[in-house]
């Protein structure tokens, strides 16, 4: 097995996560233990031959073996994030291969910190997959998480960043769009401001990972380093349009 | 064992039903042959010494024989393609590498923005990585289930079937990563510099 080899995953459990975004744990008869960051091909199949095939990021830690979990958010139209959220119950099986990318990503045991993670929306799959490897293997890294989303309800992991953000961990949630009453967070895009202050604790060294629409990714990787966080130390992942 | 799998209840975006008007960006019109622009005579390719490379900035540069290119993982595209001359083309059938899959084989730099697609005969055309991955973009070597011909391309061409074709090199020898988007032949030449059919990107200014 190989990471480029195709392989037939089972599906053996559906979790929403909120009103757009599930969870899909997929058995891998050819499992490879993962890095924090990366993704996994996923295509479907038509009975004609026509195909469909996407990226999606791994979202459970490196330690767990022989499967893994994707968390896919449905987008307008999207072919394939569509199918997977109307159609796809436990037991069906998908055509996978991976795990993919080897530039974002992060081991908590060599990689070092402190670790900067910057997540818009469902970007915050890879971090997630990081901060489970973190706890994972009991790593005393210092991690900061800025991630923004839409609305309240459409936070992925409300509860378990919540119970994530202890010994090391600090979570900063910005909501964009609007807010519950009494919410305490950021209330905006995320801009210089806000980027300065989660990231001035850990001064320039900070690895940083980004992950986002692209239009998040560039300014917040622009506005990092306008405040001299070094360029080299922040890697970036970009949702395009086209990413559906 | 992929040969045979059909993913349970997946049909797929209809593909007879849309009409194929739709199919076809502003400006364009419907062609069924299979017209050959090029920027100059076509170069003739000895198998024997071809050569992808993949450069610029990456961790560690790779170069594939055309042997060990043909061994890299490889798919079937149906794709539609428009080229600015205004001609599109339904369907046309492609068999190579993703660009995806090239990227595999190294890391990209933090800096890493753009490819420059550099080709025999010194032709090139800048992309964005952003229209690059994602299954946007490969590097052909069959065309409608026969070796792609030289004055198509051939041995192998980059496609980027959601551009003007123009971006679509032919007689493909690196990529080359690159730090910002620096036009390319036709871009320097008062074409688009990113070249979207459906945005009608056609020439600098539009």
């Amino acid at each position: 097995m190989n990471t480029l080899q195709w392989q037939i995953a089972t599906i053996t459990k559906i979790t929403p996560e909120t009103a757009k975004v599930k969870s899909f744990t997929l058995s891998l008869p050819g499992w490879i233990k993962h890095r924090a960051g990366q993704h996994y091909d996923l295509r479907l199949t038509a009975p004609d031959g026509y195909r469909a095939q996407r990226s999606y990021s791994i979202a459970s830690a490196p330690e767990r073996t022989g499967e893994i979990d994707l968390t896919i958010e449905r987008v307008e139209d999207g072919e394939v994030s569509t199918f997977l959220h109307q159609v796809v119950v436990p037991g069906d099986r998908v055509e996978v291969r991976g795990p993919i990318g080897g530039y974002f990503v992060w081991d908590a045991t060599t990689s070092g910190g402190p670790v900067l993670l910057v997540a818009g929306g469902s970007g915050v799959v890879p971090m997630m997959s990081m901060l489970r490897h973190r706890a994972a293997v009991g790593a005393k890294v210092p991690v900061r998480l800025l991630y923004s989303s839409r609305t309240y309800d459409d936070v992925i992991y409300r509860e378990e960043l919540a119970s994530l953000a202890t010994g090391g961990v600090e979570i900063f949630h910005t909501l964009t769009r609007s807010q519950p009453a009494g919410w305490t967070g950021y209330a905006r895009r995320i801009d210089d401001t806000m980027l300065a202050e989660v990231s001035r604790p850990f001064g320039a060294s900070a690895l940083t990972f980004i992950c986002g629409p692209t239009p998040l990714v560039e300014s917040a990787a622009t506005s990092l380093e306008r405040a001299s966080l070094r360029a080299d130390r922040i890697k970036t992942e970009r949702f395009g349009p086209t990413g559906t | 064992m992929a040969e045979r799998f059909v993913t349970r209840g997946f049909g797929g975006r209809p593909r007879s039903a849309v009409g194929l008007a739709a199919r076809i960006p502003p400006g364009q019109h419907l062609v069924t042959d299979f017209p050959v622009l090029s920027a100059g005579p076509t170069p003739r390719i000895d198998l024997a010494t071809w050569e992808l490379a993949l450069s610029g900035l990456v961790r560690a540069p790779v170069k594939w024989s055309w042997p060990e290119f043909l061994a890299l993982p490889a798919e079937e595209f149906t794709k539609d393609i428009s080229c600015v001359t205004t001609w599109t083309k339904l369907d046309t059938r492609w068999r190579g590498v993703s660009v995806d899959t090239l990227l595999e084989h190294v890391e990209l730099a933090p800096n890493a923005l753009g490819l420059v697609a550099e080709c025999h005969g010194g032709y090139t055309t800048n992309l964005l990585l952003s229209d690059a991955v994602n299954g946007q973009a490969f590097v052909a070597y069959e065309y409608d289930g026969k070796p792609l011909p030289p004055d198509h391309g051939g041995p192998a061409r980059l496609v980027v079937p959601h551009l003007y074709f123009w971006k679509s090199a032919k007689w493909l020898r690196a990529l080359r990563v690159v730090d910002r988007d620096r036009p390319g032949f036709w871009e320097s030449n008062g074409y688009h510099i990113r070249g979207d059919p459906w945005k009608e990107e056609r020439y600098s200014g539009d």
